[in-house]
């Protein structure tokens, strides 16, 4: 098993992944890039300037905790800021899941990233936390019972044991992710 | 030469209030690790450790923080960065 991220002596930072666990960063990726589509093509103009269509926050749970209201719910300038920073938004949490992906090798092996590159993994990693979390409903209880191994699948979501099965895995993974950033925050604090 | 032509502008409610700063409002959610958003408070704002680690307290602990004033661009800017890192970032003005 990984021992996590290490400042690495050239500068940067470096990772030994096994395979199941580089399996599960690309999986990850893999997902956010799913979730986060690219912005529609829109009028050449708009597209030029900055300006997305959209002024809505999204429905789904998850695309509402990837890309939250810059102003409060009811500020006027709420659907404007969206226009202007949803777009750009999008597409870097895209490139930040795309490096992460470029950068896994399919059979695990050491990582080695530059600062920037870091980055991209801290906010990467950080949205499929904010995925993984959002989808199970996390709340801050729910967690501190499951590290006290005090959490029943059926605990997590009352629904039917395939679904509570899978959510225990999803809770695993999300755990194991939030582990791996920390290593990585330190490793850049160092 | 042309003539300017006059644009009907929507009537826009904004409640503006000249010369009180605006503020970038950082929420407490239950996903982000207390060490990245010390992290990305450090980052972001180039605040030292310690300053970085009270707010990123005051977040987790009061529910929500101002984590930096000024104008109002400037805090757009802040708030669109720290949605980058994935915190839950507001911009409002003081009152």
């Amino acid at each position: 098993m990984t021992t996590g991220f290490h400042r690495a002596a050239q500068g940067g930072v470096t990772i030994d992944l096994e395979a199941d666990e580089a399996a599960v960063l690309r999986s990850m990726g893999q997902l956010i890039l799913e979730l986060v589509q690219p912005p529609p093509p829109q009028d050449e103009l708009a597209a030029f300037v900055g300006i997305g269509e959209n002024s809505e926050r999204p429905d789904d749970p998850v695309l509402a905790r990837l890309f939250p209201n810059g102003y409060s719910d009811d500020d006027p300038a709420v659907g404007d800021f969206r226009r202007y920073t949803e777009d750009d938004l999008r597409r870097h949490k895209r490139e930040n899941a795309q490096a992460m992906l470029d950068a896994v090798p399919e059979q695990g092996g050491t990582v080695a990233l530059d600062t920037g590159e870091a980055h991209a993994w801290l906010k990467a990693l950080n949205d499929a936390r904010l995925t993984l979390g959002t989808r199970l409903g996390l709340e801050e209880d729910t967690y501190n019972a499951y590290l006290k191994g005090q959490l029943s699948a059926s605990g997590l979501t009352g629904q039917d044991d395939e679904l509570a099965e899978t959510s225990m895995a999803a809770l695993h993974v999300y755990d194991w992710l939030g582990e791996l950033q920390h290593s990585l925050v330190e490793a850049l604090s160092d | 030469m042309s003539v300017p032509v006059e644009l009907e502008r929507p009537e826009i409610e904004e409640d503006v209030r000249p010369g009180q700063p605006w503020l970038t409002i950082v929420w407490n959610d239950p996903v982000n690790l207390m060490s990245y958003v010390t992290y990305v408070f450090q980052t972001v704002f180039g605040y030292s450790k310690r300053k970085a680690h009270q707010l990123m307290l005051d977040v987790h602990y009061k529910g929500k923080a101002v984590v930096s004033r000024g104008s109002r661009e400037e805090m757009e800017r802040h708030v669109s960065t720290l949605h980058e890192y994935g915190l839950w970032a507001t911009l409002q003005q003081d009152t």
